[in-house]
């Protein structure tokens, strides 16, 4: 039997909204995956150790308080600099579409926009997440 | 066309957008149990479902108040003298997460965080900046800060005394709805107890020195926003409105003397009936509460005076011009629900903080409402209207299960350490999703009237400089002032908490001595703990 996918669902920043991150968190447990949410108000530095810790394969953000130019960058950062830099990260909240290109730059995998259907990020995650013993 | 044919409805099941089911036409039957002078009463009669004042729009319209804060405390002070030229009487201020969770701007959880979404305030030096050249003693500051109310409210104090004015000149509110922080909004500093009893000091303390400030607003907004239905929004507030009204009480106060200061806050959404109902139901039901179980007996007691936002929640960053209309729609129902005040969202909010010009169109949607639309002409036009009568019921029935539920947990303190409230809300949001998912609700330009063009719209954008100016003033105090002076000062709060004296004295000293919100906050983590919310997904 393949090896189940591993999702670390987390909420950093100080931004209490977590409405979206527990909808998904759920249907992607839903689909199948295993999915581990970290609550709220989480430094990258705790997002980074539960990741590694938890031998996740790709880490969802979710941020709406406007500091994902600060935030999202920091946790690809910190996963390089321990040597995990290819768990991947993709994020999603209010985050204007100019800002997209410059996440990707940084390591992001993929943005959600608000209005994304469960089924798409669901799909995108079957298609870009390999479960440990499979990534390269 | 067949009598068949005429009677195939386009859905098996009708609902509100919370999911009660309605009927295809309501008449007379639906209205049978209801009893004019007992459930509805004239507008300005118990039990207020027609409106708390006889009048109502006739006599004065709603307050159009919207909010306001972002950046450094200078560009929120000169948004407020923008604002009073205007001739907008009443200020709201918006403060950044940093503050909402009693955190300096310095702190590595504040890292991207400093001005973002409100205005960054660490010690009182900020707040005399926020407050410079306001009549304080004229205008009244509406203050949305919850887990650290208390240190606002000091700030507030000194800032206005040291500028001349006199406590019992000034008037305003401070939010202080710690229960929605733990069931929705999730700012927090310590768990639910002792967060009640710094509410019960703010009570007495309100109580005894402020005779204009209203302590507690109490918020359903956040609830509704976290993913509540109609229902769940009406009764969760009540149930922290019954708690903050026994927590004065156990205080010593009597239930007269800070019952006409307690406001609500609630949500208003898409479902133009529903919503309308909730606010009907809400005002109906309150008066019962601080009547007939709380024994409050003065009328101003039994009022249900509240707040209105649109819904941001309901707000689409497809097609955003579309907002404009759901803003309306909601406006409106406001207004026919019976408002005090009405905040309009504007149609970028789904991507930032407002610009200009959309702040002034969600206005601009409040004053034709007011001015164009004639509805405001009679008091509750809606109501004996069969539909509208039958779902107020429906509502108080519904939000009455909700409050026997949680008296039998024991109060929505325990229910709330129980994550009772959340776990509602989660699995309300969740079947929402996914009715959306199925397509059984629809979303215009969501999941529906998609189109592949987006027109980008001009968003607002916060200088990342603001971080740093921001850091920089705070350390400046933190050299200048007295270090000694604020160590005493926070020792004597410590004790204050540890020996259940009166924590506002202290707080309001902490501030005076120059102590930040992060200095006084770990005071109180210190001795409480942090909160930690039970995992619910």
């Amino acid at each position: 039997m393949a090896e189940k996918i591993r999702i670390i669902i987390a909420k950093p920043g100080l931004d209490g909204h977590d409405r979206g991150a527990k909808v998904v968190a759920r249907a992607l447990r839903d689909a199948g995956f295993e999915v581990i949410y970290t609550g709220l108000h989480q430094t990258p530095e705790m997002i980074v150790n539960a990741a590694i810790q938890e031998d996740a394969d790709a880490i969802g953000l979710s941020i709406l308080s406007g500091a994902h130019m600060t935030l999202f960058p920091r946790v690809v950062a910190l996963l390089r600099e321990r040597g995990a830099g290819d768990i991947v990260v993709f994020g999603g909240g209010i985050i204007p579409e100019e800002d997209i290109p410059a996440l990707r730059a940084a390591g992001v995998a993929e943005i959600f926009t608000p209005g994304t259907s469960l089924e798409t990020i669901v799909r995108w995650v079957r298609e870009h997440v390999r479960p440990r013993g499979v990534r390269a | 066309m067949s009598d068949q044919e005429q009677s195939e409805e386009r859905l098996p099941r009708f609902t509100t957008i919370s999911g009660l089911e309605i009927d295809r036409v309501y008449g007379p039957a639906h209205t049978a149990r209801l009893d004019y002078a007992r459930d509805l009463g004239d507008p300005g009669e118990y039990p207020f479902t027609r409106g708390i004042h006889p009048t109502m729009y006739r006599g004065r319209l709603w307050t159009m108040r919207q909010f306001a804060g972002f950046g450094s405390a200078e560009d929120s002070n000169r948004r407020f003298h923008y604002l009073l030229e205007q001739g907008q009487t009443g200020l709201s201020v918006a403060f950044d997460m940093p503050t909402l969770m009693g955190y300096d701007s310095d702190h590595p959880r504040a890292l991207g965080e400093v001005g973002r979404e409100g205005v960054a305030i660490d010690t009182v030096e900020d707040m005399k900046v926020l407050l410079r050249d306001l009549p304080l003693n004229r205008v009244t500051t509406s203050m949305t800060i919850n887990a650290p109310a208390n240190v606002l409210l000091a700030m507030y104090l000194v800032a206005a005394e040291e500028a001349g004015f006199l406590w019992p000149e000034l008037g305003g509110t401070t939010q202080t709805d710690m229960l929605k922080e733990f069931i929705a909004q999730k700012e927090w500093i310590v768990p639910p107890r002792p967060s009640m009893r710094f509410i019960q000091d703010m009570l007495v303390f309100g109580t005894r020195e402020l005779p204009r400030w209203n302590v507690i607003s109490i918020s359903g907004y956040h609830i509704r926003e976290a993913g509540a239905t109609a229902v769940q929004e009406l009764a969760f507030t009540l149930a922290d409105g019954i708690a903050y009204v026994q927590a004065g009480i156990e205080a010593g106060l009597d239930v007269d003397a800070f019952a006409p200061r307690l406001s609500f806050f609630f949500d208003c959404h898409n479902d133009f009936f529903e919503e309308i109902a909730k606010f009907r139901a809400a005002r109906r039901m309150w008066a019962r509460i601080m009547r007939e179980r709380f024994g409050a007996t003065r009328p101003r007691s039994w009022w249900l005076r509240f707040h209105t936002q649109t819904a941001g929640v309901s707000l689409t960053a497809q097609q955003p011009l579309n907002n404009i209309v759901r803003v309306t729609l909601q406006a409106l129902a406001a207004v026919l629900g019976g408002t005090q005040s009405l905040h309009t969202n504007s149609m970028d909010e789904t991507y930032a903080l407002p610009t200009e010009e959309a702040v002034r169109v969600a206005l601009r949607t409040q004053q034709i409402i007011a001015h164009e639309s004639g509805v405001t002409n009679t008091v509750d036009p809606l109501g004996g209207s069969y539909f509208v009568e039958a779902l107020t019921d429906r509502m108080e029935e519904e939000a009455g299960a909700y409050l026997r539920r949680i008296d039998d947990l024991g109060g929505m303190v325990r229910a709330v350490e129980l994550g009772f409230p959340q776990r509602e809300i989660a699995e309300a949001s969740f079947r929402f999703q996914q009715a959306l998912e199925r397509k059984e609700k629809i979303i215009v330009g969501v999941n529906d009237f998609v189109i592949p063009e987006e027109t980008p719209i001009p968003i607002l954008r916060i200088d990342p400089e603001v971080e740093r100016i921001q850091i920089d003033r705070l350390r400046r105090v933190r050299a200048e002032r007295d270090g000694a002076a604020v160590r005493r000062a926070l020792d004597r709060l410590k004790r204050a908490i540890e020996s259940g004296e009166n924590t506002m004295y202290p707080i309001v000293e902490a501030v005076r001595a120059r102590a930040s919100i992060g200095e006084i906050c770990d005071v109180y983590r210190a001795v409480y703990g942090e909160y930690r919310e039970p995992a619910i997904i």
